[in-house]
Parts: C-alpha cells; structure tokens; sequence
C-alpha cells in the first residue's frame, strides 16, 4: 500500500489531536505513524503523519476542514529530510555479541543497554536506515522494538514540496 | 465602564449581542446559573420537553429563518440527548450553537455527578465543538461558535461551559474579536473554473442542473432560477432542496433518487453533463455509484472541498457559496452568450416532457376504501399557501410530502434528510412556527414517527407555538414494512403497530391540542378545513390511513438508477 508523509500545522490547543485522530477514524482513514511536537512559534504544533491509502486528497481536505488546522503539506519523496528514532532489543548471547556490535557499527547505531543475554540498539536515521538495521537484526532475533514516529521538515531553497492548498 | 458579572450574564449578554431572539432547551444542575441569568433576559426561552426536542426546535428554527438555532442542556444526561439533534444538523448542514454545562472543573474527570465526556463524545458530530473552564473565555467563544456555525459550510457548534466559569465573577469590557487562523471558508469560485464551467454548459447537449440543501442553506434560490432560465436548464432538486425551484416551473423536474420523480433520475442517468451546486452525491441520490450517469461530465459547486470528487469525480471543481458562484456564473454566462438565446436543447427537453407526461408521479384515491396517505397530502398542498412551511418525519410519509406538495418557495420545507431522524416534525415544527409566528407551520408525520417526540405538543400547547400536525396513521412503521413487503417475504417483523392505540385525538387534547379524525376518504376534506380554521391552539389531525400503500417510484437500495420500479408490478 502506498505511504504518504504529511506535515500538519496545527493550533497548540488541548485536544487537536483527538480531533485529528477521532477524524481519522471516521473517515476510516489509517495512520501508520504519528510524531506530534511544538514548533519555533509556541501558538503552533506541528504533526507528522505517515498515512496509508490512495485517498490523500480526501484526507487533505477533511483535516482542513478542522478548524484547528492551519496548513498540510504533503511531501514527495526526497523532498523533504525525514527522521525517526527506533530502540531495538536484540538476542545478543555472550558468544556472538561482538559479531552484532561490529555489525551495529555499520549502521552507526548505538548500544544503550546491555543485559545478560541481549543489546539494546538506539538507531536514528532516515527511515530506511532504520529498516535495513532492523532487516539484519532478525536473524538474530528481535526481543522488542519501539519506533517515535517519523518527523519531516521540507527541504530548504526548494520549492518542490507541495502545500496542498484549500481550493480544489 | 466595565461590568462586574459572572460567567453566566457574560454568556447571556453574548447570545444577546448575537441578536438571540429565541433558546429552546432544558435545564438542570450544572447550567442553573445560565437559567437563572437568562430569567431577566429578553431573550425567549422554550421548555422543550427533553433535550432531543429542544435541539430539533432549534434546528427547524434555523431551517425556516436561516438564522442561528440555539439549544441549551445541562450537563450529563442533557448532553447525551442532544447528540441526536447534533448529529442531524451536522448531516444536513443546519447553523446550531448548542449551550450545554459541564460539572466543575475541579470534578472533572473523576465520575461527578452528571457528568458525561461531553466535548468527546460530540466531536464527531459537530461542525466545531468547546469546553471553557474559564471565565476570560466564555464571551470570545460564543462569538466564535456563531461565527462557525452560520459561515462556510454551516453546521451545529456545541460550546461546554463548566459550572464555575459560569459561577465566577469578572470585568466585562463586552464582545471579542475572533482569532481562528484555521478557518477560511472560500466564497467566490476561480474565475477560471467559472468561465470553464459556462463553456461546458454551452457546449452540453443534455445538461441538468443538480441543486442541493446547499442552495437553501446560501439563500441562492433566485440566483438558480435565473441561471437556469439564462442557461436553459432542467433542474433536479434533492430532499434538501425542494422549493429551491417552483415545483411549477417549467424547467423542474421534482426529486431525483431512490424515490424521486422517473424524469429526474432518469435525466440525471441519460446526460451529458451534471452541474451540482451545493449537492453532495449522497447515495439516496445516486443509487450505485458505478451506474450513476455514466456519460455525464461533473462541474460541482460546494462551500466545502471536502465534498468534492469524494463519491464522483468532478471534471470542473469550484469551490465556494452556491450563491456567489452563481452570481460568477450568470456574469460569465451573460457575457458568453453576448446577447445571444441559450441553445435550445429542443431534443433533450422535448425528451424530458415526454418522459413526464409518461411517467408522472400518480396515486388513486377510492372513495370506498382506506384513506391513500398521497390524496392527504395532495389536499392539505392545495388548501395551503405557497407561504406554508411545511415539516416531516423519516419514511414513506415524508417521500410522499417531498413528491406530492407542490413547493414554490425556498425555506418552506423542513426535514430530516441525511441521517433520517424518526421524529423529527414535531419538535422542527414547533421549532419553525416560534421563528415565523405570522406563517402556517404543517407537519405531516407518520404514527411511528409521532409517538417518537409527541410530547413536545405540551411544550406547544403551553408556549401558544399554533403548529398543525397531521398524522398519516398507517398503524405501521410504514417504510419498513413497503421493505419486508418487497425483499423479505413479507414477514412483517416488529413493524405493526396500531389504529387505535393511542388514541391519537384523545391524546392531542390531554396535550392541550385540537385533536381531530378521519377515518374514510370523504372525512378528508372537512378534516383538513376544519384543522387549517384552527389557530389558538395547536391542532392534531389524525388521518386513518391504509397500511399497504407503499412509496414509487423506488429504486432499491444499492442499485443502478436505470433500473426504476414504478409500481408494486415491477418488483420482481
């Protein structure tokens, strides 16, 4: 199924989120991931979704009809630099833990727990240096895993990033 | 100089200041302040008997007036009856500010009494919604909802005040501006789509235009009549827009859907384009959307993006009020035509008559047997004004009042169309008749509707709010049954109900109404006479009805609208 990223700009009042996620949900429009945070201008907050569906159009227009959002921008792919963070707890037997730390220094992840027999990873990165990590650890065996949600910010000195505007 | 006040006369002077003439609701616990407030206000409050109906009252208020609606509640259960109304304003796009209290907010959160999840449990089916825990807020938030509610796309707003923002006192420097960054409904249409929208109109063979609440809801009726009349347009208006277009206009062809007129769905299904204005597809309307006109070009017109290209593509988008785009359009197409005829479709609207003449919508009345529901409502149309508004309920009584009452004006049709709220009429009634005292205010319900909000006749009664109610007593939930008729073998499950309980005059006279009976055809007549004669009270007029008419033209749910029964013989 194709992803979209989205960037909504929103009112920094209690409950937009609700009303975004209660939108969503009415619609029966799915959310694969969600990062909510303040922005440089303390009245605003800023939501990044990555939504599931063919029917962005749709979901742009409905989260414009909430009064509490102020702008949605869709970002093409390479038009914007994306972030997510991902803690990952692998199988790490005292035997093969060097071969996973070496293997884990490739992905410059970071080791930031240590248990008997497992290693905690913290992996920040694009998206796909995420899931590449996440791809080799499997044959370890993952134990649990925790991803943020991604974040986005459109690309300087490039126009390229669509703000969808209201009008159709 | 400021005043010192408490929340409660900061929330009254502000409906006051939106020239609140009217505020239909009930009170309790946490919204006492507010009521004891409003005692010394000039604004009119109406004891509604539950807070469905208060909420229905406001909604038929906005419907007649094209004014604001106003409902109070308390908190709690107040709140949990209110979601009916909510939900049918907000499908049928209806300006409501609803006023509810909330417990504390000290309490909030921890099972108080009477306390509900009021702001979350109304999301869904507000245009907007509030809670205010504080006092500084009440005033802006007000302005905000009525701003809300009656520009754009307008819908119900509910603001949740809590009992101590009410309760507290503060310096009161009058109304606020409003700050809603994210609020900025679009009102003229592109220039560029209008002029596209003009060429494809000219160049249409077999155009229709397609009118919906939205025109009502933009007070566009004349700006339609005069496009379609400049453009030479046959014109469908859906439920919610009947009387957009006089029923007896040349270019009208009635009610396109499920149970619309042969000729406008049949129209709709045979052209080349479609211009909707205001309309959104709905699925009474368009019957599976896979066959729905299938050669038709899309140009729509919608206040609201959102319901743009979401069932059917739109080839010419314009967003914006049905009645500036209109006034865009009648400009552009003056100066297309340049002083020129419209082109005269002679073909298509020959076809359109002959099809009307053929299958025209029709009933038959014996004068020896059951009183037919249509005959009812084809008198009480010719013995009222082209002023009379007239209310119904949900099922066959309201798609025969859509099909049989001629409708000339706009405003003068009040329903519950998109999320079908049985019992509907009487409160919207009562709500229609306080907001034009001087006009008739008829509703035809059904008995299952009636016995749904009934009691709100009481509220009528007391308040001298005249409403006439004429109840098509089929002594079944009659649309119901037309289905179990039709689909499901004719096992009449849970449908039936009775003739004779209640009694139905009886009953309008304990309320304080004029109760009045007809039991054959020949009734019929000095029934409705004498019930129109009545108007110091509200009246009742009870019509014995046959159980086995049912509603055609029909096209069965989920099918293609090429495929119209006309009668009980093609139901195969």
């Amino acid at each position: 199924m194709s992803q979209h990223l989205i960037t909504v700009t929103v009112e920094n009042k209690p409950g937009v989120l609700a009303r975004i996620a209660s939108m969503f949900a009415r619609r029966d429009f799915n959310i694969h991931s969600l990062a909510v945070g303040p922005t440089e201008d303390p009245t605003r907050s800023r939501v990044t979704m990555v939504v599931d569906g063919p029917e962005m159009e749709q979901i742009v227009k409905q989260l414009y009809k909430l009064v509490h959002v102020i702008k949605v921008t869709e970002h093409l792919p390479g038009e914007a630099v994306e972030r997510e963070i991902m803690l990952v707890r692998v199988n790490a037997d005292p035997s093969r833990r060097s071969e996973i730390l070496n293997a884990a220094n490739i992905f410059e992840a970071t080791a930031v727990d240590v248990g008997a027999a497992t290693i905690t990873f913290e992996v920040v990165g694009e998206p796909s240096r995420l899931s590449d990590f996440l791809e080799f650890m499997r044959t370890y065996g993952i134990i649990s895993l925790v991803k943020s949600g991604r974040i986005a910010l459109a690309k300087d000195n490039k126009s390229a990033s669509r703000s969808r505007k209201r009008t159709a | 100089m400021a005043d010192q006040l408490n929340g409660a006369a900061i929330l009254i002077r502000s409906l006051e200041h939106e020239d609140v003439e009217v505020i239909f609701g009930v009170p309790g616990g946490a919204i006492l302040q507010a009521y004891d407030e409003l005692y010394s206000s000039p604004i009119r409050h109406v004891l509604a008997r539950h807070e469905q109906g208060g909420g229905h009252m406001a909604s038929g208020y906005a419907h007649a007036t094209g004014r604001v609606g106003v409902t109070f509640a308390t908190s709690g259960p107040g709140v949990t009856n209110l979601i009916t109304p909510l939900a049918d304003a907000y499908m049928d796009s209806i300006p409501i500010v609803a006023i509810t209290a909330q417990v504390s907010s000290a309490k909030i959160g921890l099972d108080a009494f009477q306390e509900t999840h009021t702001w979350g449990i109304t999301m869904p089916v507000t245009k907007h919604n509030y809670l205010v825990t504080k006092i500084e807020e009440i005033s802006s938030t007000v302005r905000e909802a009525f701003h809300l509610a009656s520009t754009g796309r307008p819908g119900p707003v509910l603001v949740d005040i809590t009992k101590d923002a009410l309760a507290d006192e503060m310096e009161w420097h009058g109304p606020q501006e409003i700050d809603l960054p994210g609020y900025r409904p679009s009102v003229k249409g592109h220039p560029r789509q209008v002029k596209a929208a003009i060429e494809a109109i000219i160049n249409s063979e077999r155009p229709v235009l397609y009118a919906g609440g939205g025109v009502i809801r933009a007070g566009a009726s004349n700006e339609l009549r005069a496009f379609a009349k400049q453009q030479n347009l046959p014109v469908v208006t859906t439920l919610m827009a009947r009387g957009a277009v006089p029923d007896s206009h040349p270019l009208t062809l009635g009610m396109p859907g499920m149970h619309g007129t042969y000729t406008a769905s049949t129209a709709m299904q045979r052209s080349d384009l479609l211009i909707a204005i205001g309309a959104r597809f709905d699925d009474r309307v368009t019957g599976d959307t896979e066959f729905f006109a299938p050669g038709a070009k899309i140009i729509h017109v919608d206040v609201d993006p959102a319901e743009i290209s979401k069932i059917r593509k739109a080839d010419i988008p314009i967003v914006g009020d049905a009645k500036a785009v209109l006034d865009q359009l009648l400009a552009q197409g003056a100066e297309r035509l340049g002083g020129d005829a419209a082109p005269p479709r002679t073909e298509w609207l020959a076809t359109l008559a002959r099809w009307q003449r053929d299958f025209p919508l029709a009933y038959e009345q014996d004068p020896e047997g059951p009183i037919q529901q249509q005959y009812v409502i084809d008198q009480l149309s010719k013995r009222s004004g082209p002023d009379t508004i007239v209310v119904a309920g949900v099922g066959q009584h309201q798609m025969w009042t859509s099909q049989f009452w001629g409708f000339e004006k706009p405003n003068t049709w009040i329903n519950s169309g998109g999320l079908g709220t049985m019992g509907y009429a009487v409160p919207a009634a009562i709500g229609a008749q306080a907001g034009m005292p001087e006009r008739t205010v008829i509703a035809i319900d059904g008995d299952g509707c009636f016995q749904m909000t009934f009691q709100e006749l009481i509220t009528a009664a007391i308040e001298q709010i005249p409403v006439k109610i004429a109840v098509l007593n089929n002594a079944n939930l009659g649309m119901v049954r037309q289905w179990q008729k039709l689909f499901y073998g004719e096992r009449y499950s849970a449908t039936e109900m009775s003739h004779t309980i209640p009694n139905i005059p009886m009953l309008a006279e304990a309320m304080g109404c004029a109760g009045l009976r007809a039991e054959t055809p020949a009734d019929v007549i000095p029934t409705i006479e004498k019930g129109l004669a009545i108007n110091d009270r509200p009246v009742v007029m009870e019509f014995v009805c046959d159980p086995d008419a049912m509603v055609f033209p029909m096209i069965v749910a989920g099918g293609s609208n090429d495929e119209i029964l006309m009668g009980p013989e093609d139901v195969k």
